[in-house]
């Protein structure tokens, strides 16, 4: 080994001794991963495409370019011309299933942002006082989580009627009493550890004590939740919407919606069905790929 | 010795913590604990686990919780009772007056916060430092316990350090705003041996220089025989024996005492010799309530130490709580 190969070596491994927080190292151990990379590839992916949606796809969502051809009993598959096929009213559907990808991550990332924010308010509030405000912020809790999600979600969305944002908040209800419930029971733990008592100890108060120390310490399984949780709010939103509770305006394209649509030409299109039907899965496999991975980074028992 | 009329820094009255919890038996942790120090003194609290000292110096600080826990007697310091301090005094006086370094450096320090953020959060609670300031002084303070390239140091996370590391950090929090008390809980109690002397020769060398008086709390004696100035031995949540260390260590009374000190392992014995563990160990809820809590363990046992608890005695500066104590030294070495 010359001379800068040892130099070389050395200042590597000093950058890597360098690193940095639990976080950070969880983050070296991911990039490793390549689960997790299958993960993290497919969400880029995801977000690419829904970002430059107008740029990718051919046609406008709401466009006809097949209104000619296609008919109740003829409906064309994939072609060089149209990619997924066209859909019954004569639209492309690649165009349609790249703008639903807009959809698909607005209606998560807004849902996943309302819940978790509703969730970290009750699950600070319960697990910083802890004794009557965490008795009744609990049995809150367990009365919402006891209702089944969907059928609660259903319920909200019927409420407040049919839009993308009643979609977004009957999701975002429904997640709140988790993230309570977890930041909950995190933080009690933390509460109890010896550098929370020696801060105590250094007169350190209350608010220093909840915000700095015990908060950032039980913020690793949220996070592991949160992307957890962007991938079953892309299948509830789906869901909601293929129920007839999302947004009714027919130009925005949403993948739930399509397969709503789709039911009549189910033998005669599948396409139809397959294509969106598709979006959703990988939308929902990535997020929980490098959810399930981010978890096994975070947690102290797999490290090795 | 300082003059006994004087008040004291910390004065301890009649301390008692019982654990209650319902369903289950109270537990008598601290039982009637008494002590004073002064000013620059250190005093050691020896005993096994379970003895109580922990315990005891929690309710000094507290820091026991609330619930289930009733604490009884009285904590002065420097003429108030901290017992009945409302909580907002009693968390300007931690940190800034008394002060506390724990057990285990590993798990006492915030994992996910850099080492200066730790530091500087206890200068800007009590010393109103900000920003800069703040920075330079938690440095100081750093190198002042001896961690080489404070400044890089600060920024690190508490796994960057090693555990004598973090011990001193932990060390120069406690101390951050000169605090004219420190309770040590076993502070070399995870760290290797040769951490150990330089960690006490370190809290030795800042107590004697910033003129606080030092608490410490150890199960090992040979602490005690490189620090102390007096030493109260507990047993069982009671103060069985206290007195000058040297007394103490050259003619033990109690007989608890004496098993701690021939237990102690000696380089100089024959090969092969046997060591000398006191027998069995303290396991009863409310240990006096019976006689002598050590009366099951003892070798001078009589017959008066399993029908009352004997009172805690004074001769001269050492006070000693037994029915048939060892034989006086002929002559203490001076």
């Amino acid at each position: 080994m010359s001379l800068a190969q040892v130099e070389a070596t050395t200042e590597s491994a000093k950058v890597s001794e360098e690193g940095g927080s639990l976080r950070r190292d969880a983050w070296r151990r991911l990039r490793r991963d390549p689960v997790a990379l299958v993960g993290f590839g497919i969400i880029a992916l995801f977000v690419l495409v829904a970002i430059f949606a107008p740029w990718i796809a051919p046609y406008d969502p709401a466009d006809r370019p097949g209104a000619g051809i296609v008919t109740p009993t003829n409906i064309p598959g994939p072609s060089a011309e149209f990619w997924f096929g066209l859909d019954e009213l004569g639209r492309d559907e690649f165009s349609r299933v790249v703008f639903g990808a807009r959809t698909s991550l607005l209606v998560g990332v807004v849902a996943l942002l309302l819940g978790m924010a509703g969730g970290l308010v009750l699950g600070v509030l319960a697990g910083a006082f802890g004794g009557k405000v965490d008795t009744v912020i609990m049995r809150i809790v367990d009365v919402m989580l006891s209702i089944p999600g969907l059928l609660m979600a259903i319920a909200i969305a019927a409420l407040l009627g049919r839009s993308l944002l009643s979609v977004m908040i009957a999701i975002a209800v429904i997640n709140i009493p988790i993230f309570a419930r977890l930041l909950r029971g995190q933080m009690l733990a933390q509460r109890e550890s010896d550098y929370v008592l020696a801060a105590t100890s250094l007169g350190v108060r209350r608010r220093s004590i909840v915000f700095g120390h015990v908060l950032p310490n039980s913020m690793s399984p949220v996070i592991v939740q949160a992307t957890l949780t962007l991938a079953t709010a892309i299948i509830e939103a789906a869901g909601l919407s293929f129920l007839g509770l999302g947004s009714p305006d027919p130009r925005v394209p949403e993948w739930g919606l399509m397969l709503a649509n789709t039911q009549r030409y189910l033998a005669s299109a599948p396409h139809l069905a397959f294509f969106p039907g598709m979006a959703i899965v990988i939308a929902a496999l990535g997020f929980t790929l490098l959810g399930e991975r981010l978890r096994e980074a975070l947690d102290p028992k797999y490290r090795r | 010795m300082p003059d006994p009329a004087a008040g004291h820094l910390l004065d301890v009255r009649d301390l008692s913590v019982v654990f209650t919890r319902k369903g289950r038996r109270d537990v008598r942790a601290v039982d009637g604990v008494s002590f004073t120090v002064d000013a620059g003194e250190t005093m050691g609290l020896v005993g096994e686990s379970g003895s109580g000292k922990s315990v005891t110096s929690l309710a000094v600080m507290g820091l026991l919780p609330k619930r289930g826990v009733q604490v009884g007697g009285e904590v002065h310091f420097d003429g108030d009772d901290l017992l009945t301090l409302p909580p907002e005094r009693m968390r300007d006086i931690r940190g800034q007056d008394i002060a506390m370094v724990f057990q285990d450096p590993m798990s006492s320090l915030n994992p996910v916060v850099p080492i200066g953020r730790q530091v500087t959060e206890v200068l800007e609670r009590h010393q109103a430092l900000k920003g800069g300031a703040a920075q330079a002084a938690a440095g100081d303070l750093l190198n002042r316990v001896g961690i080489p390239d404070p400044t890089r140091r600060l920024k690190e996370y508490p796994h960057q350090l090693s555990g004598g590391m973090r011990q001193r950090a932990l060390i120069a929090m406690a101390l951050a705003c000169r605090p004219r008390l420190l309770i040590a809980d076993e502070p070399t109690t995870a760290l290797d041996v040769t951490i150990q002397a330089q960690i006490l020769e370190l809290l030795k060398e800042l107590v004697r220089d910033s003129g606080a008086a030092l608490v410490m709390i150890t199960h090992d004696l040979g602490v005690i025989a490189g620090l102390c100035d007096t030493v109260h031995v507990m047993y069982g949540g009671r103060v069985v024996e206290s007195a000058e260390r040297r007394e103490l260590f050259a003619d033990p009374r109690h007989p608890y005492t004496g098993g701690l000190l021939a237990s102690v392992p000696r380089l100089d014995a024959p090969r092969g010799a046997p060591l000398h563990p006191i027998p069995g160990s303290p396991t009863d809820l409310l240990p006096w309530a019976h006689g002598c809590a050590f009366a099951p363990r003892c070798p001078n046992r009589v017959e008066p130490c399993t029908e009352s608890p004997p009172a805690l005695e004074s001769t001269g500066e050492r006070q000693l709580r037994c029915y048939n104590p060892l034989a006086a030294a002929e002559e203490v070495p001076a």
